[in-house]
């Protein structure tokens, strides 16, 4: 493909995932973040961000699924999700993560559950997303041109 | 003789004799019946009698006793047996009744006769009763009287008023003939009848004070019975025959000073007026107690009445002084003010009038100085020059000092060099100080600041002015000036006791202390230096020029500069010190710490350049640690990670100058951390600074990071900017101002 197709296409990703809330300014903060010292921040970050909410996602998933369940850890799990996704600048991951604390504090298993189910959904729409996102950039790096950076 | 069963009476029947007692025995029988009839009958009407039942014992005495002498009427003549049985019983029964009722008579006779005797004390009792309330109802309209009386006399404050309600009323309740008042007159050795009740124009007559009867009244605070005969009780027409009793009492005349707060005005005063009454004559009526004592209420009472009027008597009058004083004053004012602006505008005038015809004298003069001219001629000029100086000299300081005497001189205040004021001085001083070979000493102590905040041309003036005097009148030897800051136990003189002066954080005291070693002053004449146009003889004598305005110039400009200035010398030859201490402000320090205060961020400049800063993130999200981490090396920090807050203690040290802390963590208590981080340094300057990094600013979370020792709160997400701006903010100040 071309560099000038997949640049386009980059962008309208780039445009799509703010417009519709799945990044925050501070992805773009992250983005700055990235310097000739540091190239790969910003795959690295998000990489780590991916493992780590596998993980919490499991953690709270078994937590809810326990005959007694321990809503002090699960708010424990959703609050470290909720810091991590804010880092990185996932909004509607964060947001989920939100409502899924007050279930939380209210010791409403159905809310819970539901709200897990809320949180996996995001997660999973932001994950793929920033994927396509990594692998337009590779492919736009690989091709020569140049990541076209928002104004 | 029959045998009948039938009893002989003892005694042969004698006819008439016989007959007699039957009679007798009659009679009695029938009284001894209608005794207890009466008795009953009475007593039943009575109701009051108490022994009712000894009533019953002797009607039943008295009825046997009948009984048996009615019986008796029987025996007479042949009775039968029956009879005589009747007879017997009836004795007997009598016999008993009468043993028993004489017996309880013995118990109730002196039961009746104490009852007598209660009787009569209760009738006694009755009697004093009765003269008691007589006596408290006189008591009761006395009191009644007395208060209807006082409430009249104090109804008004009218001393004329007073006296004449007085006579009334006494007149009235008492029912006098004729009531007097007798003033003391102002020489006080006379009495002089001032109010009568009935008599008409009483003026005129007066009696000395010195009569016995007089000093008899006036020694005692009581009403005082006194002949009709005496001076001051012959006031009506004589001619009656009984005059009525005449009563005198003194009313003390209570002065406005005598009135304490804590003793009642006794015994110190003098002044007595004396109140006569007389009854009417021709009345036998006597003087009672309860009227002399009335008198003697209502004497009290009328003094008081006086007193109180004297009162505001007098306060209306000083009231009415105080009015026409100020009126006084207000005029006083004005004409004051009309007259010092017409001599401000005459020196205004004037001194522009004088100062241009000097000017033009001074300028040609020196003009003509450098002219050829014979020696004559440049002798004359030069006199002309110095003549004129004086006069300009003089000239402004008569316009100084007028302008210092309104107050309407105002000091510049400015910043200046302190130290070079000095040398300026010293400067302008040695020229002429070498001419007469005196030396001139300059020395500043160590701590006179360089620069301060004042009017240095008056202080300059001061210098110079004192100086000079310094200068003028020391013919060999020199000059010695020291300048210092007063310290506050060498700030109070005992020569100035009103000098009072205020240390505060933005001022000092200069202190400068001029010695001369010139003629010297003597010490009656020390208090005089500071007043206008005064010289002393032995000054005038040198003639050394001046108008004698500089040092009261001197010491105007000194007060205006909240300090004090003063000569001290030992006497005439021994040399003269003049000592001054200004006010001054100090420059530096709390005005420039003020301007920070003022304008603080926007002039803050940023650095951008942390390269090789350690510090240390502590924050147990991988994720949110790589970010923080990013951001930093972004800055070019050399940022060491941890994910708790043992760790943190375990790898900190102090070449770290930032820690960061995610406030989130749970299960850590982010606030022991920083006080053993806290704890762990001692000293201020090895310690990293702390830095909270949370997801919430409220104001819990923030004054609890304060409140452990923290130096900042940053809010989550961070930008790059914001790390850069509180970064810089760190290192700059030492800590965060604002939460960023």
């Amino acid at each position: 493909m071309e560099v000038a197709q997949l640049q386009k296409r980059f962008l309208e990703l780039i445009s799509t995932v703010y417009q519709e809330g799945f990044l925050d300014d501070q992805f773009v903060q992250l983005q700055k973040l990235q310097d000739e010292s540091n190239p790969d921040f910003v795959v690295e970050v998000v990489s780590l961000f991916f493992e780590d909410s596998e993980k919490l996602l499991n953690n709270v998933a078994t937590a809810l699924q326990q005959p007694i369940v321990d809503f002090k850890q699960v708010d424990a799990y959703v609050h470290q999700f909720k810091g991590s996704s804010s880092s990185i600048g996932a909004q509607r991951v964060k947001n989920a993560c939100g409502a899924f604390r007050n279930f939380c504090e209210e010791k409403n298993l159905d809310g819970c559950l539901k709200c897990l189910q809320h949180v996996k959904n995001e997660y999973a729409l932001v994950k793929s997303k920033l994927e396509y996102l990594f692998m337009l950039e590779q492919q736009i790096v690989a091709a020569g041109g140049m990541i076209p950076v928002i104004p | 003789m029959e045998s009948c069963n039938c009893i002989e009476p003892q005694w042969p029947a004698d006819e008439l004799l016989m007959r007699y007692q039957y009679i007798s025995d009659f009679f009695i029988a029938l009284a001894y019946f209608s005794i207890p009839l009466e008795l009953i009958y009475f007593v039943k009407k009575s109701a009051v009698f108490p022994y009712r039942w000894v009533l019953v014992q002797f009607g039943a005495f008295i009825v046997l006793c009948g009984a048996t002498h009615l019986i008796n009427l029987w025996t007479f003549t042949m009775h039968s047996r029956t009879v005589a049985i009747v007879m017997t019983a009836a004795k007997v029964l009598t016999a008993a009744v009468s043993c028993a009722t004489a017996l309880m008579l013995v118990h109730i006779i002196p039961d009746l006769l104490s009852v007598k005797t209660r009787e009569l004390f209760l009738k006694n009792k009755a009697a004093e009763l009765d003269r008691e309330m007589g006596l408290i109802r006189t008591q009761e309209e006395t009191g009644r009287h007395v208060r209807m009386l006082t409430h009249e006399i104090r109804s008004t404050l009218d001393r004329h008023t007073i006296l004449k309600t007085t006579l009334v009323e006494l007149g009235r309740t008492l029912g006098l003939e004729e009531c007097a008042l007798w003033m003391p007159t102002r020489s006080g050795v006379e009495l002089q009848l001032s109010y009568t009740l009935h008599h008409q124009n009483p003026f005129g007559f007066t009696v000395p004070i010195q009569l016995p009867v007089i000093n008899q009244v006036f020694s005692t605070n009581r009403a005082v019975k006194i002949s009709p005969n005496s001076p001051v009780a012959k006031l009506r027409p004589s001619g009656k025959y009984m005059q009525g009793e005449v009563v005198a009492v003194r009313v003390p005349l209570l002065h406005l000073s005598n009135f304490q707060i804590n003793d009642w005005p006794e015994l110190s005063t003098k002044r007595y007026a004396l109140m006569v009454l007389m009854l009417p004559s021709d009345s036998a009526r006597q003087w009672h107690v309860h009227e002399l004592e009335l008198v003697e209420v209502v004497a009290d009472q009328v003094a008081v009445a006086l007193s109180h009027a004297a009162i505001l008597e007098e306060s209306m009058r000083a009231r009415d002084l105080l009015m026409d004083q100020n009126v006084a004053l207000d005029l006083a004012r004005r004409e004051a003010e009309t007259a010092v602006r017409a001599r401000n505008d005459f020196l205004a005038v004037m001194n522009h009038e004088m100062r241009t015809p000097m000017h033009a004298i001074v300028a040609l003069s020196s003009l003509l100085q450098e002219t050829e001219l014979t020696p004559e001629q440049r002798l004359m000029v030069e006199t002309i020059l110095k003549s004129s100086n004086l006069l300009a000299t003089l000239i402004n300081d008569v316009l100084d000092l007028s302008r210092l005497e309104d107050g309407s001189l105002q000091l510049d205040i400015e910043p200046f060099d302190l130290h070079g004021l000095f040398k300026e001085v010293i400067n302008l001083i040695k020229p002429i100080a070498s001419v007469k070979k005196l030396f001139v000493t300059l020395s500043m102590s160590s701590d006179l600041p360089e620069y301060a905040i004042g009017d240095e041309k008056r202080l300059m003036q001061i210098m110079l002015n004192v100086v000079g005097n310094a200068v003028k009148f020391s013919r060999e030897g020199g000059i010695s000036i020291s300048a210092s800051v007063a310290k506050s136990d060498s700030l109070r003189d005992p020569r100035a006791p009103d000098f009072f002066p205020v240390l505060s954080d933005n001022h000092f005291y200069l202190r400068v202390q001029v010695k001369d070693t010139g003629s010297g002053i003597s010490p009656q004449d020390i208090p005089k230096l500071f007043t206008k146009f005064a010289q002393s003889q032995s000054l005038a004598a040198k003639n050394s020029g001046g108008s004698g305005l500089g040092l009261a110039i001197c010491k105007r400009f000194v007060n205006l500069m909240d300090g004090h200035i003063w000569l001290e010398s030992e006497g005439l030859g021994k040399g003269c010190t003049a000592i001054f201490m200004v006010k001054l402000g100090l420059r530096g320090r709390s005005n420039e710490a003020k301007l920070q205060y003022v304008s603080r961020a926007p002039v803050n400049h940023v650095r951008t350049n942390f390269t090789g800063l350690k510090v240390i993130v502590m924050d147990d999200n991988g994720v949110s640690r790589m970010v923080t981490k990013g951001l930093l090396v972004h800055l070019g920090c050399d940022v060491a990670t941890v994910s708790s807050g043992d760790e943190c203690l375990k790898v900190v040290n102090n070449e770290h100058k930032v820690v960061f802390m995610d406030v989130s963590i749970p299960g850590i208590d982010i606030y022991a951390v920083a006080v053993r981080i806290h704890e762990k340094f001692a000293r201020r300057r090895d310690r990293p600074l702390i830095v909270a990094l949370t997801g919430n600013t409220d104001r819990v979370t923030k004054e609890s990071c304060m409140r452990v020792g923290m130096d900042g709160v940053i809010l989550k997400p961070v930008s790059v900017d914001k790390m850069r701006s509180v970064l810089s903010e760190l290192l700059d100040h030492g800590v965060l101002l604002e939460a960023q």
